[in-house]
């Protein structure tokens, strides 16, 4: 592959994330980790369903009485919007317009951070409120839970960060097309599962 | 770089494999590795079965007993098994579709250093401290109050190893998904490339729950978490569902590609094309299907309740309608063939009585209420001893027979060989066949002696010598790898002469590009059919000759696995208040990790061309003419 040749917004591929056998093989294989990461989480959900409300006799925390909606609804709202800009990013990545999809990476990378932000916040929260990691199975399970896709999106925002930083002067070619492709792919998975979680544990524990 | 051989100094062939992306010599480093955990496993079943030779020993102590049964089963399984059978994987699935490589090198050999960092991380714990003690399934209760470091090795050199096979199986099911030769329709691959492929399948699937299970047991342990603490509200049984949710189908990630081994065997030697291939290949789907349905019937006595017992025990004995499928096609597929008994052939028919043995018994314990019987007794050892000594360790076996010569390029002594098969065969009927019995008369597994009042004094001595004929048979097996090394005889493409898939169609060892030509596939059996045909070449090609494109080495993928071995250190003297630094070096080492994969991702790695100028030169040299005229 010629990492020098130039491509115009007519000679680009309609597909350009699979244009190369590399493309290729990285794009079915990421579906496949994506298959994995699934059932990572539907383990996370189980044992988080199992372990539900559950701590030593005197324990008063319960899903009803800690989480409350409005910060949670904020979050659920900013990480939505983020996998809409990254769709536009990717929109302008097809139409070989660089300079926008940088932009709109951007400001996922942004909304990103502020619902990471938000996150960190609401752990803090919780943590004051003498609920640590520790306190009880039902704490650890949600955690845990919870975490592990904090720690996606925190993956998922340096990803991006390193593919913008690295792209930054060359532009989008053959070799990286794929990359930036695969990493909104990604975000979008870790969207999903936020969209159970809000169900699972936020709304369906509130409601008792 | 130049694709001519050359003499190379040791430490430039210690270099070599250090950062080799290349599937066959990543195969070799999986067998050496997978080998030397086969012998480490090996020693292990000694010591036990010196401990249990008679009533009353004091060989072990019960302490040492528990280490040794644990590190024997997780090893063998892990570390030895799981590995060699990779090696096979790597070694001839990419040829039998006829690819240059797998899809990710770069990833392929992530995989293999970080299985190895991770076995080794395992087995360290037997000098640092003991090592994990709660059985190879580590149930969560016994686990929490294991005193000592031993569990924490167990979970995090699991976890390591772990993300090295499934790292492997999406690489498999990625190459044979998109890199199969022109021609190579699903229905016209060898039946070892579908075990692969579903094997793949089922790692792609079966590991994250185990991660998932072993970072609970590592948070619990070593981070203060109560999943499993009943105290603080947690519940041993997650573990155990976790744990079965992959262990089941792990066993079948085992089996699969042995059946696939054996599949080859059968064809190749019985010297006729296999019985029902659609039937073979719709069967292992099924396997592999079934196989995620069946887990909770390793939890019968924990008390689930009648229905769900009930439906597991079916879902099990449905998985012998398949199995049986499998049975019969092998049986037909030798029926009326010109049969040749090398080893590898007399490896493959001595394989289906002992696994429809291990499948009886099996079938036996599906059923639950009898299963409360035989729970936890010696009958389930000699089961499962039978399924998987009978079927996978035979397979690897007849696998290292039937696959040496493509992968070293010289043959194996059929004679020792056939020394090995009959010691080993004899030896291990003669272990377990008696222990079904020892289980029926009330012996319960994993415990470190008896009494001389038991009755069980005979035919455990009986056991103990059966594993000395084992023994035997494997060091007689290793003297055949020296003589064989040492006797350096080369041998051609096709040296069982009956081969009839592609990899036999190709130089033994094959060169680093594998095919010059990408081949032009016929038809079901391709290299028979072109040898039927009368095809010199062996070979019909899709493309002319032509630039080659080939990935680049890289030493990255053993620097990041490091990384998580550092990094395990670090997590698992976490707890010890007396090692401050342990923080520290948890830290460095995921550094390490993380900072190796933003080298890789941010370094442009585009491989390099062979031009066709040096394929012909190639061609030229070496005796690897054939697929170059």
């Amino acid at each position: 592959m010629d990492l020098n040749k130039r491509y115009t917004a007519q000679s680009w591929p309609d597909h350009p994330e699979t244009a190369t056998l590399e493309g290729k093989n990285k794009f079915v294989g990421f579906w496949l980790l994506l298959a994995a990461e699934s059932v990572t989480f539907a383990s996370l959900f189980a044992t988080y369903l199992a372990l539900k409300d559950r701590g030593p006799e005197a324990s008063e925390f319960t899903a009803s009485g800690l989480f409350e909606l409005p910060l949670v609804f904020a979050m659920t709202m900013i990480l939505l919007t983020s996998s809409l800009t990254s769709v536009y990013a990717m929109h302008h990545m097809k139409n070989h317009n660089f300079k926008a999809m940088q932009a709109w990476l951007g400001i996922t990378v942004f909304l990103g951070l502020t619902f990471l932000g938000l996150e960190i916040y609401e752990f803090n929260h919780y943590v004051h409120l003498g609920f640590g990691y520790t306190t009880s199975a039902f704490s650890a399970a949600f955690f845990t839970l919870v975490g592990t896709h904090g720690a996606h999106v925190l993956f998922g925002l340096s990803w991006f960060i390193a593919l913008m930083v690295r792209n930054s002067k060359r532009g989008l070619n053959m070799y990286n097309a794929p990359k930036f492709y695969l990493a909104a792919l990604y975000w979008h998975f870790i969207d999903v599962v936020w969209v159970f979680i809000f169900t699972v544990v936020y709304l369906m524990g509130v409601i008792g | 770089m130049s694709s001519l051989a050359q003499k190379k100094g040791f430490g430039a062939v210690i270099w070599d494999y250090l950062t080799t992306v290349d599937h066959k010599k990543i195969a070799i480093l999986y067998l050496i590795s997978g080998g030397f955990f086969f012998l480490v496993g090996g020693l292990e079943a000694m010591m036990i079965r010196i401990q249990l030779m008679k009533a009353g020993n004091d060989f072990l102590s019960a302490g040492l007993y528990n280490e040794m049964i644990t590190m024997h089963g997780t090893t063998m399984i892990f570390l030895a098994a799981m590995p060699i059978l990779l090696a096979f994987m790597n070694a001839i699935m990419p040829l039998q579709i006829g690819a240059r490589d797998v899809a990710f090198p770069f990833l392929n050999s992530l995989g293999f250093w970080l299985f190895f960092f991770g076995g080794i991380f395992l087995n360290l714990s037997w000098f640092m401290g003991g090592a994990p003690d709660a059985g190879w399934t580590n149930y969560a209760s016994l686990a929490l109050a294991s005193e000592g470091h031993g569990i924490d090795f167990y979970s995090l050199g699991l976890t390591i190893s772990g993300f090295g096979t499934l790292i492997a199986g999406i690489n498999f099911l990625v190459t044979i998904i998109n890199m199969r030769a022109p021609g190579m329709t699903y229905m016209r691959m060898p039946l070892f490339t579908w075990t692969t492929f579903v094997a793949s399948a089922l790692i792609l699937l079966a590991f994250p729950p185990l991660t998932v299970g072993l970072f609970f047991m590592v948070f619990d342990r070593m981070f203060g978490a109560n999943f499993f603490v009943v105290e603080m509200g947690g519940n041993t049984i997650i573990w155990e569902h976790l744990f079965w949710i992959f262990g089941h189908p792990e066993v079948y990630i085992l089996i699969l590609p042995a059946f696939g081994i054996f599949s080859e065997i059968f064809a190749i030697f019985s010297r006729k094309r296999l019985f029902g291939y659609t039937a073979l290949v719709f069967a292992t789907i099924l396997i592999g299907f079934y196989g995620f349905m069946v887990w909770a019937h390793h939890m019968f006595t924990v008390g689930l309740g009648p229905t769900a017992n009930a439906v597991f025990a079916l879902a099990t004995m449905i998985i012998a309608v398949p199995t049986g499928i499998k049975i019969f096609n092998w049986l037909l597929t030798i029926w009326g063939g010109s049969i040749k008994f090398t080893v590898p052939m007399v490896y493959a028919i001595a394989f289906i009585p002992s696994f429809v043995a291990g499948g009886v018994t099996g079938v036996m314990q599906a059923i639950a209420p009898l299963d409360y019987q035989l729970h936890d007794s010696y009958f389930i050892v000699a089961h499962f001893h039978y399924v998987i000594v009978g079927g996978v360790v035979l397979a690897i076996l007849a696998g290292t027979h039937l696959y040496w010569p493509k992968m070293f390029g010289t043959m194996l002594s059929e004679k020792l060989g056939m020394v090995t098969f009959w010691t080993f065969f004899i030896g291990f009927h003669l272990t377990f066949f008696i222990q079904h019995f020892l289980g029926l008369l009330g012996m319960p597994r994993r415990v470190y002696t008896f009494g001389a009042d038991q009755g069980w004094d005979l035919f455990n001595a009986i056991s103990s010598l059966g594993a000395l004929f084992m023994a035997i048979g494997v060091i007689v097996l290793l003297i055949n790898v020296v003589i064989t090394s040492v006797k350096n005889v080369r041998v051609g493409n096709d040296p069982w002469e009956d081969g009839r898939t592609l990899e036999w169609a190709i130089p033994s060892p094959p060169p680093f590009y594998n095919f010059a030509q990408t081949p032009l596939v016929r038809g079901l059996d391709t290299y028979w059919i072109e040898k039927m045909e009368g095809n010199k070449e062996g070979m019909v090609y899709a493309e002319p000759i032509g630039d080659v494109h080939m990935p680049n080495g890289s030493i990255i993928p053993l620097i990041m696995s490091f990384g998580m071995f550092v990094a395990s250190f670090g997590a698992l003297y976490f707890q010890d208040d007396t090692k401050p630094w342990a923080l520290a070096v948890l830290i460095i080492g995921l550094g390490i990790t993380f900072g190796s994969m933003l080298v890789r991702s941010l370094k442009d790695d585009l491989g390099f061309h062979i031009t066709k100028e040096e394929l012909l030169e190639d061609a030229k040299r070496g005796g690897n003419t054939d697929g170059l005229k």
